[in-house]
């Protein structure tokens, strides 16, 4: 199998960098190890925050929908089911969908793999129905499968205040979320959301042990000091049947290593990140990186950063004329310094920008 | 269940009327006087502005940058009380609050997107920001317009000297 352009993950970034670079004429493979396309997208049944340009106000999985419709439209071949096993410097990818091991030739490829969510260790931590609150939000939200009905959130990030709505508005009761830090993480609108809403955030406290049998029943959570010492005596026992861990993302990146790309360890962007330049080309010739593989963030981002890689792609294989090229890629360039902007957005920036700087200087 | 209200006593990450009059500005009974008053709750500076966009009158401003608070631009009452902000906002953090309803009493417009919807005239419990039940008070008006892509907008109608306060509401039968 040839293609001009392989794109693995087909999450926010990977469709937004499918579609650019079709668009423009590129024969683009897009490949997913899932059985449907979109990534994260189908399970975000709240409003993106942005601008209009960033399609803000409209709901994570309308966005899904409108993209899918527009890589049918614009002739992206798509594989699902499909694993990708090996990334090699040749530019070639190792496949498996199940019943057939192939390998596809690229000239370029675009790496869209997203996150992992990180876990968090306690005795009793391995019992059922202790699991990411991404997890529980596919459940609820993609598979309509509710995993509980007294839940506990670990995390006060947008992801765990968010994930609370959800399960609150799917029937469940959400004993509170709790968090290490003295303050809540996420933004306070989605805080004082859940908050009116009976939901308590619990500041400083922290889970340390969860007991159960054939699923989790009780948790312990405790006040910690700022050492993160837990204090004794100020433990609590919460009769839960879900926790829900919500304590970040890591760039899923194991591709990335695995075909010799070089790193940065970057706490605020999850963690080791896969250096690239401002167009996202890596540190290997033709493969570029975009979304959450090159730095979490949010799925707004994801898309803009995918544009990006998609347009560059293009260029690079001849297929898009330079001059026009460069305005989009300027567009979303700004697109992206806008949604990196305020004190949510100031440390991604700073973060993104030491990236590109030891790219040149690797 | 008793853990319930000292879970609750500890909790963070409310958005104070001080906060907001701070970053938003809160509006002067003298425009409370002149009909309905969008009441933007939003004191984070977050790249974000369809409430800006949406406002057929431009009543809302954000501005450039784009992570500006965003504020209320209406001294003369021009609001319609359309909702469409209500609707619009990812944060569901902007009501629109009429103390011209009666004499004694004001009405809220609030997003609301849990099941089941609720109907006209049920009696209610007014929540405060802190997730407080502060007053008794009913449902005056249910809309669910398909544009407003399933956020319901529900006016519930309570005293007036709660109107400052209250930003939700639970079902009494609940």
């Amino acid at each position: 199998m040839k293609t001009e352009l392989a794109i693995i993950g087909a999450g926010p970034a990977g469709l937004c960098a499918a579609i650019e670079a079709a668009k423009n004429g590129v024969d683009v493979t897009l490949i997913d190890e899932n059985r449907t396309a979109g990534g994260q997208l189908f399970k975000q049944i709240h409003r993106f925050f942005g601008s209009e340009e960033h399609l803000a106000g409209i709901r994570g999985f309308e966005i899904g929908n409108m993209m899918l419709e527009d890589t049918q439209k614009y002739g992206v071949k798509v594989l699902l089911n499909t694993v990708v096993w090996g990334m090699f410097p040749d530019l070639k990818l190792g496949l498996s969908n199940g019943n057939m091991v192939s390998v596809i030739e690229a000239r370029r490829i675009i790496v869209s793999t997203g996150a992992l969510e990180n876990s968090l260790s306690f005795p009793g931590w391995t019992l059922p129905n202790i699991m990411g609150a991404g997890a529980a939000q596919t459940m609820v939200n993609v598979n309509r499968v509710l995993p509980g009905n007294k839940v506990l959130i670990i995390g006060s990030g947008n992801v765990g205040l968010i994930v609370a709505y959800q399960l609150l508005q799917a029937g469940a009761e959400v004993i509170a979320v709790v968090e290490a830090l003295p303050e809540v993480r996420g933004y306070q609108v989605h805080a004082s959301k859940i908050v009116r809403m009976g939901i308590p955030i619990i500041t400083s406290h922290t889970i340390t042990r969860a007991e159960g049998d054939s699923c989790v029943r009780k948790a312990e959570i405790a006040r910690i000091d700022d050492t993160f010492k837990v204090l004794k005596g100020s433990e609590m026992i919460l009769d839960v049947d879900l926790i829900c861990i919500a304590v970040g993302l890591r760039p899923l990146a194991e591709l990335c290593w695995m075909a010799g790309m070089k790193f940065d360890y970057l706490p605020q962007l999850g963690g080791f990140v896969p250096l690239h330049n401002e167009n996202m080309q890596s540190s290997i010739e033709g493969i570029y990186v975009a979304g959450d593989v090159a730095g979490i963030e949010e799925a707004s981002s994801a898309m803009e950063e995918g544009k990006l890689a998609g347009i560059a792609a293009g260029i690079s294989l001849g297929k898009i004329v330079k001059k026009q090229g460069i305005e989009i890629i300027n567009k979303a360039k700004e697109g992206l310094r806008a949604l990196r902007l305020g004190p949510y957005g100031d440390y991604r920036q700073e973060s993104k920008e030491k990236i590109v700087h030891h790219y040149y200087a690797a | 269940m008793e853990y319930r209200r000292s879970l609750l006593e500890k909790t963070n990450g409310i958005i104070t009327l001080e906060k907001i009059e701070k970053y938003n500005g809160y509006p002067s009974e003298e425009r409370f006087s002149k009909g309905p008053v969008p009441i933007i709750e939003c004191i984070e500076e977050i790249p974000c502005n369809p409430c800006e966009t949406v406002c057929d009158r431009h009543l809302i401003k954000v501005g450039k940058p784009i992570t500006n608070y965003p504020r209320l631009i209406d001294p003369d009452g021009k609001c319609t009380g359309c909702t469409k902000c209500i609707t619009i906002c990812p944060g569901l953090a902007i009501f629109i609050v009429d103390k011209t309803y009666s004499e004694n009493e004001a009405s809220i417009a609030l997003p609301y997107e849990e099941l089941p919807i609720p109907v006209q005239g049920e009696k209610i419990v007014g929540i405060d920001r802190a997730g407080n039940s502060v007053c008794k008070g009913f449902v005056q008006k249910v809309l669910s317009r398909k544009n407003f892509d399933r956020t319901h907008v529900v006016t519930i109608v309570i005293p007036k000297e709660f109107a400052d306060d209250v930003r939700y509401f639970k079902r009494i039968d609940e």
